[in-house]
């Protein structure tokens, strides 16, 4: 028998503004796994990232997600970010006034309280920063910036890595972590997320496209399609799916469905 | 019948002659001034919040008007301790202390002040240098259109002076300290501070009005300042009065040329206040920045009204103005900035942002500007909004409990103000003090 999932969705359904957008995902990780969530554009793969996460624009209408063996959807989102749980934006959002490394501080020892360990003080958590800094290659100026104010699509994506190595999530959700980042980029995030891969972890990544899955190698590929996970294989599908397009996958799912009246 | 009420204006009448009586050394031509202001007042009376009277027309000022108010209590006690505890301060910071609107010298200090700067109380300074006052002292705020103005300089009697000499550089910001004791009750207080501000001179003041005091006492401040050519003055208002309390300030400035004069007014306290600021810029080149942070909660009332007055060319105004509103509170912002015929190269940004926390919060936003000439460059805007909901997720998925994101964004939206604060030393003292209500009253909204 396999150990207990990390994470467990079941029947998922969502909607926001009353349209519904997820319409019964199942989806199970175990630590030690980084799946990849692919599909075309308005398929629901940021939907599925923002639920998990507890975005409240979104409603779930049905379904259930375990995290850890505990109801996740009865969790705040502050409370499912301090039990390990990770969003990496699609859209960091631009906090103007809030310094990025008194924000970093506070989350950090918001998870550290949390787990019963004690804050960092202020020399401890720069050297910290210092260190997690390197590893994403960011300027030590945007430690003093607003957070994500001002920032370039690529430092913006940079800052969502760097905040996920200062809190090394259990479950870290990357929602197209890859777009707008040019190659260069798109290698220092991804070494950064290699870098955070462990037993007892797991990465759930959002992508339209095939190309960060050559430098973040997934063991599961999953291709959502009109809220629903119509295919799930190894890394080999989303070769396919880079080879062949996304038109194929949803033709055969909707002749393989009644027609809708 | 109907009841006859008797008019508003005959307690001030009677505490006016009972002052006037005392003050027979005062020279003749005070006394004059402070007879016709009484007259004045008698004559306007308390303004009332009615269509048609725009000044007044989003603040109702009968809770003053009706107030029964004590003019002749004698002052409390008040320890260094209990100032160092209620307002920002150095040790080296020259101060004049106002205890119940007695000056109090023990616990004031003129040590540190260059050489020829003046820093005195207006009483005195009437007894020994009058002359030095006289073309200054109820000229610069205007007494004859605006009652509460009238009323201070009819009850002219002390107050803060300080004189900068021509050149003078004062390293250390002037304190004016007035704070209302615990056990002061319904007192009414009618400060006044003058500031004459030399050729070339540099120098910053803070005027801070505070008090832990419960009880529903009246300010009725007026500042005048003078900003000779090429003058450099910060001024900073601290309006921290006691939860039932009623303000009223007046801040008037003349400008002239290339002098540049910065305000920055942070207002959290009273029950309601109203807190008027005025700008002549009279010769070219002379420019003003004016930054205003408030917060109100419960049922507080406060208003910030400003006017800029650009009267010669190459002129400069900015005004920013932030409010942060909780409870069923209500906040106004009016600015009005005129450009004359002539003041060509007028340049003026107004801006007024505001922050509700609560659905029962409201503001009254509304900034104006009068163009009479060409060639100027002149923008203003007014926002209101509720936290920005994206950036509260985005502080809570990495694990900060909604009360803390909800604090850290109300911080950021006031940083803009705190953080430009030409006295630096504000700035955290400040951080400090306006934290504290943030979170008690965030705790009490719910998820």
């Amino acid at each position: 028998m396999s150990p207990s999932p990390l994470l467990q969705v079941a029947g998922l359904r969502a909607s926001i503004a009353g349209k519904e957008i997820l319409k019964g995902v199942d989806l199970t990780v175990h630590t030690g796994e980084v799946h990849a969530i692919m599909g075309p554009n308005g398929s629901g793969k940021s939907t599925l990232a923002n639920v998990i996460a507890g975005h409240p624009a979104y409603a779930v209408t049905g379904g259930s997600v375990r995290y850890r063996g505990k109801d996740l959807l009865a969790m705040t989102p502050d409370l499912r970010a301090r039990e390990g749980l990770f969003l990496a934006f699609q859209y960091p959002v631009e906090v103007p006034g809030v310094r990025n490394s008194q924000f970093l501080r506070s989350a950090l020892n918001a998870g550290r309280l949390h787990r019963g360990l004690p804050e960092l003080e202020l020399k401890e958590f720069n050297k910290l920063l210092k260190e997690k800094m390197a590893l994403v290659e960011m300027n030590p100026s945007f430690t003093t910036r607003s957070v994500n104010e001002g920032f370039s699509g690529g430092e913006k994506k940079r800052n969502e890595i760097l905040q996920m190595a200062l809190l090394e999530p259990t479950l870290a959700l990357l929602d197209e972590t890859d777009s707008g980042l040019d190659i260069d980029a798109l290698r220092t995030v991804s070494a950064g997320v290699n870098a955070l891969r462990r037993a007892d972890n797991a990465i759930v990544i959002v992508t339209h496209y095939q190309r960060l899955l050559d430098y973040i190698v997934p063991d599961f590929v999953h291709v959502l399609v009109d809220g629903r996970l119509v295919r799930s294989g190894g890394r080999e599908l989303a070769l396919e799916l880079e080879r062949e397009g996304y038109e194929r996958i949803r033709q055969a799912v909707e002749s393989a469905q009644p027609a809708k009246s | 019948m109907p009841t006859v009420t008797a008019p508003p204006t005959s307690p001030y009448q009677s505490a006016y002659d009972s002052l006037a009586s005392q003050s027979a050394q005062q020279p003749a031509w005070l006394r004059d001034l402070r007879r016709n202001a009484m007259q004045r007042f008698a004559h306007l009376g308390f303004p009332t919040a009615r269509r048609g009277n725009e000044p007044w027309k989003y603040t109702s000022v009968a809770p003053i008007a009706q107030a029964a108010l004590a003019h002749d209590a004698a002052a409390g006690a008040a320890t260094l301790a209990h100032l160092k505890r209620l307002a920002p301060w150095r040790d080296a910071w020259p101060r004049l202390v106002f205890v119940d609107g007695r000056y109090n010298a023990r616990l004031s200090s003129c040590d540190s002040l260059p050489r020829g700067v003046r820093l005195h109380t207006l009483a005195h300074a009437l007894a020994t240098d009058p002359a030095a006052l006289e073309p200054h002292l109820g000229h610069i705020a205007s007494w004859t259109d605006d009652a509460f103005v009238a009323l201070n300089t009819a009850f002219l009697a002390d107050g803060a002076v300080l004189i900068i000499p021509p050149g003078a550089v004062l390293e250390e910001p002037v304190h004016i300290l007035h704070v209302v004791t615990d056990g002061a009750g319904a007192i009414a207080a009618h400060p006044r501070t003058l500031v004459l501000a030399g050729d070339r001179s540099r120098a910053a003041i803070i005027e801070t009005f505070v008090s832990a005091s419960g009880a529903a006492y009246f300010t009725n401040a007026v500042t005048e300042i003078v900003a000779a050519p090429s003058a450099q003055i910060a001024h900073a208002k601290l309006m921290l009065e006691g939860a039932a309390s009623y303000h009223v300030g007046g801040t008037c400035v003349r400008q002239a040329q290339d002098s540049a004069f910065t305000s920055a007014s942070i207002s959290s306290g009273a029950a309601l206040a109203r807190n008027n600021l005025a700008i002549l810029l009279a010769s070219p080149g002379a420019s003003c920045n004016l930054s205003g942070l408030s917060l109100t909660a419960g049922s507080q009332h406060l208003d910030n009204t400003l006017s800029v007055d650009h009267a010669a060319p190459h002129t400069t105004s900015r005004q920013i103005y932030k409010g942060i509103l909780d409870g069923q509170s209500r906040a106004v912002f009016v600015g009005r900035v005129l450009v004359r015929q002539g003041a060509t190269k007028a340049d003026a940004v107004q801006r007024s942002k505001n922050l509700l926390l609560s659905r029962g919060a409201e503001i009254d936003a509304k900034p104006s500007l009068e163009i009479l000439t060409d060639d100027v460059r002149c923008s203003h805007g007014a926002t209101a909004g509720e936290l920005d909901q994206s950036a509260l997720f985005y502080l809570m998925s990495r694990g900060l409990p909604r009360d803390a994101a909800r604090s850290l964004l109300v911080q950021a939206f006031a940083s803009e103000i705190i953080q430009s604060l030409a006295i630096a030393p504000l700035r955290t003292w400040l951080d400090r003090r306006l934290a504290l209500p943030l979170a008690a009253s965030h705790a009490e909204v719910p998820a």
